[in-house]
């Protein structure tokens, strides 16, 4: 059996830099991903990011991901893609399938960064071809390079929502409305500006009826939300288009965590059920951590925080530095995490990640259904 | 109506903002106009500003304020806004036009000289007005900075252009 | 060479210049760029309908696009299930659209497998 000191599952922005500040206290690190390229998410987003200055705030997301795959590679990072991670058992094996081959690792450190999942959402029409979650296009576009549609509906005006929409303008693509059933815009009142002068209108309180179409969705019609989430029948306006992108949240994409029969929390604020971690990113079974969206849905900045917190805690543990080096290295990414998120737009992070905390027993007490040890 | 439910601010919400400077602070000089205003965790303006004209501080989340005193329009907050919310106002002419600087990510540029579409906060065309320079640096990370005249009674509502073609 | 193709990014630039390459799909064949996922190019070429679900025969295509939620899966090259949307192309390749979970090649002469 192979053999690695840390095994990072996901090569996104959380596992390369959990990779990176491991491999930087001197582990030897192993990083497997399914995909062919690495970068997880981050090479999609070709917006520039909020933050503070200091942490590269400003920086488009694709640029951060070269700089953070440079920083990989000259570390000496072993990247493996093209590899599925199926399972994980004793805590410390890593089951692997290839293309042609499946194969097992043997790891003193697992750290799970295998990020999100997007959400459905369910209308009449809605498995039409044309009916598309937003991540969906924004690959689409701006990895493959191929428009998803032409006239195109977006559900869901928070970040992603606000931020595809722009993006799918950029590509030339017509965003026909923005629509939300809460009657306010989710995401920062400066994405929903950039696409309404832009002339997209942004409908709060609505939602989709239905998607019609033969084949595919040829019309689309909206209406009115009433404040039990009821459609108002007669508030119905009818849209031009051939495109539907769902943008109505993410879910944690938190299996391996489960088969290794870690403890979760439903928290809805993080994305639905998240592995019971520590400050120091450590799940409830020794040795496990999480990084990134798979520990509660945030975005790419505080993404590459958390992976920093779970490398350097993850090489600590694995004897590669003294816990007072690894505070003292840790304490720049606590800080960046906590201003970002600060203020009314961090609050579900916040309020998330405190619950989790308040409810350790909670997770403790239950019995494992699933997978448990 | 606000920003929150139509997503966009209408003109008395940004002239209350901190970062927009008062009208007699506008008046026949170059300034820039901040459109931000909801504590976002986000400084780069306040770095970006090497005259000192904008704060944010701490919290992170404090809404950017402009000294317009201090401000000389050089810019560069306005293309290191990862919100695209800074825009750049002109008002030293005095031939009834205003020159205004759009942080711009669509193709195709305008063109120097190009008769253009002035739209609102809202989309709306309200408007012609005439591109007078294009600006494409490094330094400004792909975000065009497009420079148009605009109709003096104009200046605080045009916010983007479209083209003609 | 169309205009679903982002020849002309206002951030990326122009898009990366790959070799050609073909692929079949059903009997038509379809311009494709090394090394992209099948599911770009039917996407080009304005696929709408990559399968038919097994109950219902309702139409599918893709959903997540990042090989999560089997939406995509057509039969590649006589295989079945194939995620299309994370699968490259290959010169040649023979793409069809999948009828409910699809049939082995070696099942399509006899019976069951
Ligand atoms: C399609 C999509 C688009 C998004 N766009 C935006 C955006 O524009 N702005 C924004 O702020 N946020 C966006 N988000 C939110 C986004 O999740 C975060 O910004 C960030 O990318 C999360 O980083 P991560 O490293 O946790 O996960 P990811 O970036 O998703 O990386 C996870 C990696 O793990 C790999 N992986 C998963 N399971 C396995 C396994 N079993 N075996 C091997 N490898 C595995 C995946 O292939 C992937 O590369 C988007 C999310 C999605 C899903
Ligand atoms: S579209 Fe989800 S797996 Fe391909």
């Amino acid at each position: 059996m192979k053999q690695a000191e840390i095994v990072v599952v996901g090569a996104g922005p959380a596992g390369l830099s959990a990779a990176a500040a491991a491999a930087q206290a001197g582990a030897q690190v192993l990083v497997i991903d399914e995909n062919a390229e690495p970068g997880g998410q981050l090479f999609k987003q070709i917006h520039k990011f909020f933050g503070a200055s200091e942490h590269r705030a400003g920086q488009r997301g694709v640029d951060i991901g070269h700089e953070l795959l440079e920083e990989v590679e000259g570390l000496g990072v072993d990247v493996v893609l093209d590899a599925s991670v199926w399972g994980i058992y004793d805590g410390s094996t890593v089951a692997v399938a290839s293309q042609e081959y499946s194969w097992r690792v043997k790891a003193d450190r697992i750290v799970l960064a295998t990020g999100a999942t997007e959400n459905g959402l369910s209308f009449r029409g809605w498995t039409l071809p044309g009916v598309m979650g937003a991540g969906c296009a924004q690959t689409m576009m701006n990895v493959h390079r191929v428009l998803p549609g032409q006239r195109v509906v977006m559900v869901g005006s928070g970040n992603v929502g606000l931020i595809v929409a722009y993006q799918l303008l950029q590509a030339g693509a017509e965003v026909v409305a923005v629509v939300d059933a809460l009657p306010r815009v989710g995401g920062y009142p400066v994405h929903a500006a950039k696409i309404a002068r832009a002339g997209v209108p942004i409908y709060t309180s609505y939602s989709v009826k239905e998607a019609d179409g033969d084949e595919c969705v040829e019309k689309v019609t909206i209406w009115r939300v009433d404040d039990r989430w009821q459609g108002v029948p007669g508030s119905e306006i009818e849209l031009d288009a051939d495109t539907v992108t769902l943008a109505v949240g993410l879910s944690p994409m938190a299996e391996l965590a489960w088969v290794a029969g870690c403890r979760f929390l439903h928290i809805p604020e993080l994305g639905g059920h998240v592995p019971v971690h520590s400050a120091y990113m450590e799940t409830t079974v020794p040795g496990i951590y999480v990084a990134g969206d798979v520990s509660g849905v945030e975005e790419a900045s505080c993404a590459m925080e958390e992976g920093r917190l779970a490398g350097l805690w993850a090489a600590s543990a694995a004897g590669r530095l003294s816990v007072a080096a690894a505070v003292a290295a840790a304490a720049p990414h606590e800080a960046s995490l906590a201003r970002l998120r600060s203020g009314p737009f961090g609050a579900a992070a916040r309020g998330g990640k405190l619950a989790m905390d308040g409810r350790r027993d909670e997770a403790w007490g239950q019995t494992l259904t699933r997978g448990g040890a | 109506m606000s920003i929150l439910e139509d997503g966009y601010f209408t003109l008395e919400e940004v002239l209350a903002l901190p970062g927009c400077p008062s009208p007699e602070a506008m008046r026949g000089r170059r300034v820039a106009v901040v459109e931000c205003g909801h504590e976002l965790p986000c400084n780069p303006c306040e770095t970006a500003c090497k005259a000192g004209a904008l704060t944010v501080g701490t919290p992170i989340t404090n809404v950017p304020k402009i000294d317009a005193a201090c401000c000389d329009g050089c810019g560069i907050c306005m293309v290191d806004c990862p919100g695209l919310a800074i825009f750049i106002l002109d008002l030293t002419r005095d031939d009834g036009r205003a020159e205004l600087w759009l942080p711009h990510e669509f193709l195709p540029l305008p063109e120097m000289g190009e008769a253009v579409l002035l739209c609102d906060r809202a989309g709306s065309v309200v408007g012609e007005g005439q591109v007078t320079k294009v600006r494409q640096a490094k330094r400004f990370d792909r975000t065009a900075v497009v420079q148009v005249l605009v109709p003096e009674e104009l200046a605080m509502t045009a916010r983007a252009i479209a083209l003609r073609r | 060479m169309n205009e679903r193709r982002i020849e002309i990014h206002p951030i990326l630039g122009l898009r990366p210049e790959r070799r050609h390459v073909t692929i079949h799909f059903g009997d038509r064949p379809l311009p494709a760029y090394e090394g992209e996922p099948i599911a770009a190019a039917l996407l080009a070429a304005g696929v709408r309908v990559f399968r038919k679900t097994s109950k219902r025969g309702e139409p599918r295509q893709l959903f997540c696009g990042i090989g999560r939620c089997t939406d995509c899966v057509m039969i590649v090259d006589d295989l079945p299930g194939v995620r299309t949307c994370v699968t490259p192309v290959r010169d040649g390749m023979r793409v069809e659209e999948q009828d409910g979970r699809g049939r082995w090649e070696r099942e399509r002469g006899g019976g069951e497998p």
